[in-house]
């Protein structure tokens, strides 16, 4: 009984956690068509930049918000002075993108060095909850939270205001959207910073579940590309159902069958491509 | 003399290496609907794409009130002004209707959603469904709603009335009729003859990319040999 509470309650915490890491990936690739590779490497630079500041005793929201702000600018360079010359070429963004994720491994590992970075959790939410009478490490209902939020808040963003009427604008049919005189490339910009952003703040908070190490970049981007999948290209909602799924696959997959806990995890992604090769919540991009 | 409203002076344009417009001039006068007439693949929304910025004009002027845009990006050009009901509508299709009216606001003047409502009472039943699942002609006049949204000065048009029952050609013939006699300067591209005659005060025609006749709508409709050789097809 407490294995299922507490297998439960993990499951959600990992869902959170990859939808953090995979809201972003899904927005670029949503949105604008850029399946960007470098997003592992992002969320894994969020992380290390966390641990710094968080090294110096700053506030921990506060480094997160500063990493994610910083890996969100290196998004948008990124986008201006190599993407945007790529517009329509996939092959082109997969390979810069992934050259990409290499190369910031590679300065990571020369900044930080090759031992694992632990990120602390604010101090007032590391003791454990207790629920139905079992202790559960708090801070995992915490990055629960935070991914309900950030989901929350990007739904009311591209759904419910201009800004993201404008967007989808641009998204439907980029050349009218200009036509009718909305600056479209500035407004590509700005999303490819929250993609980036979202990255660099999911390594932060989920930093101290997993801390920053060589190698976290190529652990995560897997299981972005598997949430998208599975959820949908380009779909927020997808992307949410599809991380609590992987997650609740991932936990109970490798606490009840310890040496296939790559294929519980692949074994789904390659049934809906079989099945259903939009995802489940994905409609046919145009 | 008062400044025009929009001329295009010998304005060449290029798709890859087809050349589409030879040296072709216009004037659409303040307040005018000006009629812009010729056989399928004349080149009448090509001339539009110059305006608009969609495409750069290799050589000529665009000028919009005196100011030239020739060249210019399509943003700066609506900022300039202008505002396209483009061909095939164009609009949306996975905003709602609403969303597609208000990202198209810019401007203080006329034009607002409720403006566009009081117009188009068919676009208020429907503000909050997809355009995409409007009818053809719901479908064109939300385009005509969203280009308004934009408190335009020029107006350019491409076959509004194309694909359309011949109830909805009228009603957006009256539209048109009403707009331009508010004082908007207009471009109306058309291959439905009876409408643009019956809205135009001036009528240009092109041919294979070059103007070939420009008059007054009255000169244009006495002037058989003309109509016959270039819009034979009417
Ligand atoms: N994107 C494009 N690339 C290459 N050629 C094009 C393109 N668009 C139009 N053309 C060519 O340019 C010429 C003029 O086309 P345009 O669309 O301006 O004609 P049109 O007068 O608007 O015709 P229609 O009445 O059918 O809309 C045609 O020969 C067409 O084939
Ligand atoms: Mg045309």
């Amino acid at each position: 009984m407490q294995f299922w509470i507490v297998q439960s309650l993990n499951s959600l915490a990992m869902g959170g956690l990859l939808f953090l890491l995979s809201a972003g990936f899904s927005l670029i690739f949503g949105l604008l068509r850029i399946p960007n590779l470098a997003h592992g490497g992002l969320f894994m630079l969020g992380a290390y930049l966390g641990a710094t500041l968080l090294g110096g005793q700053m506030n921990f929201w506060l480094a997160a918000l500063l990493s994610g702000v910083a890996v969100g600018l290196l998004g948008v360079v990124l986008e201006a002075v190599l993407l945007r010359r790529l517009a329509g070429n996939e092959q082109g963004q997969v390979l810069v993108t992934l050259g990409v994720s290499f190369i910031i491994a590679d300065l990571c590992l020369m900044a930080f060095g090759g031992d694992p970075m632990p990120l602390g959790a604010p101090r007032s939410l590391r003791p454990p909850v207790f629920i139905g009478g079992f202790a559960f490490p708090g801070y995992r209902l915490v990055v629960l939270g935070c991914a309900l939020a950030v989901a929350v808040l990007l739904w009311l963003l591209l759904e419910r205001t201009r800004l993201g009427a404008m967007i989808r604008a641009g998204v439907d049919d980029r050349e009218m959207a200009r036509g009718v005189g909305i600056k479209v490339s500035r407004l590509f910009s700005a999303v490819f910073f929250l993609g980036a952003f979202l990255a660099g703040l999911g390594g932060v908070i989920g930093g101290p579940i997993l801390s920053a190490y060589p190698g976290l970049d190529a652990d995560m981007l897997p299981l972005a590309l598997v949430v998208v999948i599975l959820g949908g290209v380009g779909s927020l909602p997808g992307a949410l159902v599809g991380s609590f799924i992987i997650g609740a696959i991932y936990n109970f997959g490798s606490a009840l069958f310890p040496d296939f806990a790559y294929v519980v995890l692949f074994l789904p992604m390659v049934l809906v491509l079989v099945i259903k090769p939009t995802g489940l919540f994905g409609r046919v991009l145009r | 003399m008062a400044v025009d409203a929009l001329t295009l002076r010998d304005v060449d344009a290029l798709y890859g290496d087809s050349h589409v417009l030879h040296q072709v001039s216009l004037t659409l006068r303040e307040g005018a609907l000006l009629a812009l007439l010729g056989r399928n693949g004349a080149g009448k929304t090509t001339c539009l794409a110059s305006v608009i910025g969609w495409l750069k004009p290799r050589s000529g002027s665009v000028n919009v009130f005196g100011r030239e845009v020739a060249g210019l990006s399509p943003e700066a050009v609506v900022q300039a002004g202008v505002a396209l009901v483009p061909q095939g509508r164009r609009i949306f299709p996975t905003l709602s209707v609403r969303e597609n009216l208000v990202v198209a606001q810019r401007g203080r003047g006329l034009w607002n959603t409720e403006r566009v409502y009081e117009t188009f009472p068919r676009l208020r039943e429907r503000k909050s469904q997809a355009a995409g699942s409007l009818s053809g002609g719901e479908q064109q006049m939300l385009a005509i709603g969203r280009a308004l949204m934009g408190n335009p000065r020029v107006l350019l048009m491409d076959e509004p009335s194309e694909g359309l029952a011949p109830q909805i050609v009228a009603e957006v013939g009256r539209i048109i009729a009403r707009l331009c006699a508010e004082g908007l300067s207009i471009v109306l591209v058309e291959q439905n003859l009876n409408l643009a005659l019956s809205l135009a005060q001036d009528v240009a025609i092109i041919n294979t990319g070059r103007i070939v006749f420009t008059g007054t709508a009255a000169e244009m409709a006495a002037d058989h040999a003309t109509v016959d050789r270039h819009l034979g097809v009417f």
